[in-house]
């Protein structure tokens, strides 16, 4: 087969993948971009024209959705990492050194993550219905007064946190508990020889040698924290409660989208929040960098 | 053997992604095979499971299966958006509320144009479809759909604890009366989340004399609106369960099926839930009263919940229209409220014989508030969704114990906004 024939060949191997990055992603974030200069509302087939950058401007002078959104989505994501990360750590290295019933303990360690958002969110509802939920039955039982849970305005997005962590918390262990599994055993016998306590290993040998895993489970999961969307939306609907308490971006542009038809002061919305993504991921990258060296 | 290029390789993406583009656009032209279903997009609802078991009726008339889909009102809507946008032809018929988003649909030239066939059909009777229905599925002056499910705001209330009020003074009396919180039970639930709230508000604000939107102009901070925001927050706020702000239709109906609480105002269409023993312990418990008065008297909602439109990209137009003209004939009316869901034809209301499956005290209560209602439960906007949710502040403002005047004023303000881009859009 000639040098010719082999570049066509690979050219066709390649095509499909192409193919299929092209639709699936570089065309509708071109297409959403190309709407956020639009004036685009109540259908996308319909005619359209140019309106500048209005949609942004729209966006980033609206005081009483767009930036109480961005806060949420903001404090939603370094609240609930955070917790995971501190929570994941811990039970990590409870589980790290082998145990009685340790396969059953990772066993139902992973259940949570097994289940689809929708499903935990109505699970959720049921158990913390203010009136008929079991939460403030066990909360009455024990004499504690009894909360309102997701019904609140002010106790949403706290419980939402909450749910998160449930959820997550499971991932960054199993995470850690494989970066921890990698790291040699030498260190920490030498510290321990030479009288190192537990935290003194732990905050000066095994956190450091860690830190690559740590870093890589931090951006994986405040990326999809910030994106956080079925969880809330299935347990607050659109506009995330009475009072918005729980809109995040993510459900701003959905309710922008769907509920309002402004698809280009939507599209608008999801560019300001991709960039925010692309630039948490470049700060962690380099935090990431900083570590490994 | 050389590597691609970075040029060759854009080139490539560009290409492949086009052509894989253009391969997805477009129908395929001609007449379409008898054994292809006529699709339809219907929400999760008593009247769809009704109709659903009548199907093989107009199967055999069309010669073509039928195929229904359920979703929720939400799922259903999103379905549209996206599915619409992109000119899809695998929806046929589109079960839509007329009130929500018709007038949207129609500007975006989704919903076919039905005047032709409505009026050009003596035996389909378009004029014996009740007034507020008939006006509520036209829009500048075109016929988009036809109403297939009627509701009004009723008055549900626990008989074995308390008589029905006939004025709102009178609820509200009683529900702070029986409301008891250490007990388990609460005066009264319904609907205080913010955007699903406001229809049923809306009974509350005409029977206190005001309107959304008169003229043109807001009117959400007139003192009748002021006063009904009010009420409705002393009432589903003070004698309400907790967590009433963020309750809509989901969360409220569990409550009062329950047996928590001795009051709920919501829509009539939903009482098979509250009767049935799977879903309500109280079945046998729960009265029905028309809605009580307010200083401008008892002047309830009376709409029409759901229609039926045809997809105007749809390949089986005429198909479509059988369908619809069956779905919503007097005869299937007929039989559908009999079975005990509101239909919209006058003749069929005037047959006693269609009432016979209601529980007789709701038959009466139906007919009074038929009798008072008002066709509209919403502002008449393109944009809904962001009308409602403007309106929806002051409500939650009250529910939640806050100044419901300075919520008004500055909602009144947010609507007049609103209110002239709306008009923009109209007139686009």
């Amino acid at each position: 087969m000639g040098t010719a024939q082999h570049r066509r060949l690979r050219w066709i191997m390649l095509a499909p993948a192409l193919a299929f990055v092209g639709l699936m992603i570089i065309f509708p974030l071109l297409f959403t971009l190309n709407l956020s200069f639009s004036d685009a509302f109540g259908a996308v087939n319909a005619d359209t024209t140019f309106a500048g950058t209005r949609n942004y401007t729209d966006a980033l002078t609206d005081t009483n959705r767009f930036w109480p959104a961005l806060w949420r989505t903001v404090l939603f994501t370094v609240v609930a990492v955070v917790l995971e990360t501190v929570l994941g750590l811990a039970l990590a290295m409870l589980m790290r050194k082998p145990f009685r019933g340790m396969r059953w303990a990772r066993t139902v360690l992973i259940v949570p993550l097994l289940a689809t958002p929708v499903a935990i969110g109505v699970l959720w509802l049921l158990v913390l219905d203010p009136t008929i939920g079991i939460a403030n039955h066990v909360l009455t039982a024990i004499g504690l007064p009894p909360q309102e849970f997701l019904g609140s305005v002010s106790q949403s997005l706290p419980t939402l946190m909450l749910i998160d962590v449930w959820q997550w918390t499971p991932m960054m262990t199993i995470i850690l508990l494989a970066g921890l599994s990698t790291l040699p055993t030498d260190p920490e016998e030498a510290a321990t020889v030479d009288g190192a306590g537990p935290w003194q290993r732990f905050r000066h040998v095994i956190l450091p040698m860690l830190g690559p895993t740590l870093a890589a489970a931090l951006v994986l999961r405040s990326v999809d924290a910030l994106k956080t969307f079925d969880i809330i939306y299935a347990t607050k609907g659109a506009g995330g409660g009475s009072a918005f308490e729980a809109e995040t971006l993510n459900v701003l542009a959905y309710g922008l989208t769907f509920d309002y038809q402004e698809y280009a002061l939507a599209s608008a919305v999801l560019v300001l929040f991709t960039a925010l993504i692309v630039g948490v991921v470049l700060l962690l990258r380099r935090g990431v960098g900083r570590d490994a060296t | 053997m050389t590597s691609p290029s970075r040029r060759d390789f854009l080139a490539l993406l560009a290409t492949a992604t086009g052509a894989a583009a253009l391969g997805g656009c477009g129908a395929p032209a001609g007449p379409v095979p008898r054994d292809t279903p006529l699709r339809v997009a219907a929400v999760n609802h008593v009247w769809t499971k009704a109709l659903k078991e009548r199907i093989p009726e107009i199967e055999s008339r069309l010669g073509r299966p039928v195929s229904i889909s359920m979703l929720t009102a939400d799922q259903l809507s999103s379905q549209y958006n996206v599915k619409l946008n992109a000119s899809a032809t695998d929806i046929d018929v589109m079960m839509l509320r007329p009130l929500q988003e018709q007038a949207l649909f129609s500007r975006n030239g989704w919903l076919a144009d039905l005047t032709a066939l409505v009026t050009g059909d003596r035996d389909y009777r378009w004029d014996d479809v009740q007034e507020a229905p008939r006006s509520a599925s036209t829009v500048n002056g075109r016929v988009r759909s036809v109403p297939v499910v009627t509701e009004r705001s009723v008055l549900y209330y626990r008989k074995d604890l308390v008589d029905p009020p006939g004025t709102l003074d009178e609820l509200l009396a009683s529900a702070r009366r029986l409301h008891d919180p250490a007990a388990g039970r609460y005066g009264v639930v319904g609907r205080g989340q913010r955007t699903g709230a406001v229809t049923q508000w809306s009974s509350f604000l005409y029977s206190f004399g005001g309107d959304f939107v008169v003229d043109g102009r807001s009117t959400i901070a007139s003192p009748e609106a002021i006063a009904a925001y009010t009420y409705y927050g002393e009432l589903i706020g003070r004698t309400g369960p907790p967590g009433v702000a963020n309750m809509s239709l989901e969360q409220a109906l569990p409550v009062f099926g329950q047996g928590k609480a001795a009051f709920y105002a919501d829509a009539d269409s939903v009482y098979t839930s509250l009767l049935d023993p799977k879903s309500s312990t109280v079945g046998d418990k729960i009265g029905f009263a028309p809605f009580p008065a307010g200083p401008a008297g008892a002047r309830p909602y009376n709409v029409p919940s759901w229609s039926l439109g045809i997809n105007r990209y749809s390949r089986l137009q005429d198909d479509a229209w059988q369908f619809l003209r069956w779905a919503s004939s007097p005869a299937t009316v007929a039989a559908i409220q009999t079975a005990g869901i509101p239909g919209a034809r006058t003749s069929v209301w005037a047959d006693p014989a269609t009432l016979a499956g209601f529980p007789p005290d709701l038959a009466a209560a139906m007919e009074v508030n038929a009798r008072n209602g008002v066709g509209s439960d919403r502002p008449k906007v393109l944009q809904v969704g962001r009308a409602r949710d403007i309106v929806g502040g002051p409500l939650v403002a009250g529910v939640l114990g806050q100044p419901v005047t300075p919520a008004a004023q500055e909602a009144d303000a947010a609507l007049t906004t609103f209110l002239a881009r709306d008009n923009l859009h109209r007139e686009r």
